[in-house]
């Protein structure tokens, strides 16, 4: 049975979306059963590792109702399958479940689309930024944040020769 | 005592002068290289360009025991404050160049992470353009350093005390201003 075949009988009712594009697998789940279904994949279909979390901001994008995707792509590594895993969460307070019990791998990357876009996963242990410093306050990966940023990049103290 | 009575080996000159030819001759340089600059700058100490024949070959990966720093490659917000407790720490008299466009001016990633040049925020005596620089470049900017040590050095840094002012544009210069005018802008269609 195929990968697709056993989500659709385990989940009859999640509302899944299947798509390919190429030799992409792609599966579109509602957040509520995100947790349900990765766990699921992780213990039954040997999905072993997780490879990679990002999101995408939707902001303005044509035609798109919500506001973040959030992507999973989990690898099986016996059989080389991998599954692109997307969801979507909404402003005014994006959260996710975090996927750190299932994954350790989850941690470091969690941490990074916490940092870029700002969106939370409940359940992590140390959810901290971990590319730009700590008292930065933007997001800067969400799309009404400016490439040029808000003048964080000029907050430093200028030492002149004088005084050095 | 007339010039006559000194001996072949006895040469006079100002203390100043003296002290600025020695440092001239002997730069330690110590190499913040972050980016493809740190490459050329690795080069350029190299046998190839050989940069021993300037006296400058002694890289020093720590501080306390170089007197001229080169800033190779961009650098970003989470490393300035890192780049200017090196400056700090580095004993006097120190000098600072600044290599290739990102260093300089920050060069095409003109991004909210990316420092707009380091002058803006510690002093740079020489700037040596290209992306990046060839050695013969860096080499050049260099000697022209070692010039502008021997041509106003003093011995207890006494020219150093008068650079009171900052080096670089002011933080929010007229670009800078109208870009985040614009943001604002931006931001506002947004909501």
């Amino acid at each position: 049975m195929s990968t697709e075949d056993a989500l659709n009988t385990k989940f009859p009712n999640a509302g899944l979306a299947f798509s390919q594009f190429r030799d992409n697998r792609r599966i579109v789940i509602a957040a509520e059963s995100l947790q349900l279904l990765l766990a699921f994949m992780k213990h039954d279909l040997g999905f072993d590792m997780l490879a990679e979390i990002t999101a995408i901001d939707y902001l303005e994008y044509e035609g798109a109702t919500d506001r973040f995707g959030v992507v999973y792509v989990v690898l099986n590594t016996k059989t080389g399958e991998r599954r692109i895993v997307k969801t979507f969460v909404n402003d005014p307070d994006p959260v996710l479940p975090s996927m750190y019990a299932l994954w350790k791998s989850a941690d470091w990357l969690e941490r990074e689309v916490y940092d870029m876009f700002g969106i939370k996963f409940s359940g992590h242990p140390d959810l901290r930024r971990i590319l730009t410093p700590e008292e930065f306050s933007a997001y800067p990966l969400r799309k009404d944040y400016p490439l040029k940023g808000r003048g964080e990049r000029h907050n430093f103290p200028v030492i002149t020769r004088a005084d050095s | 005592m007339a010039m006559k009575d000194v001996p072949d080996n006895i040469f006079m000159t100002s203390l100043d002068a003296a002290a600025s030819w020695a440092r001239s001759n002997s730069l330690w340089p110590m190499p913040f290289a972050t980016a493809c600059c740190g490459i050329e700058l690795m080069a350029t100490a190299s046998s190839r360009f050989d940069l021993a024949r300037f006296g400058a070959e002694v890289m020093r990966f720590s501080p306390r025991q170089c007197d001229l720093m080169i800033v190779a490659g961009r650098v970003v917000m989470k490393m300035l404050p890192v780049l200017q407790r090196i400056w700090l720490q580095m004993p006097e008299p120190k000098w600072c160049i600044s290599m290739g466009a990102c260093a300089c001016t920050g060069g095409v990633f003109d991004t909210y992470a990316v420092v707009q040049g380091v002058d803006r925020f510690i002093p740079v005596d020489l700037y040596v353009p290209g992306c990046p620089p060839r050695p013969e470049q860096l080499m050049a900017g260099i000697i022209a350093l070692q010039d502008k040590i021997r041509h106003g050095g003093t011995l207890n840094g006494t020219e150093f005390a008068k650079r009171t002012q900052p080096m670089g544009p002011t933080p929010y210069d007229l670009d800078e201003l109208i870009r985040i005018r614009e943001a604002n802008e931006q931001l506002v269609l947004l909501n």
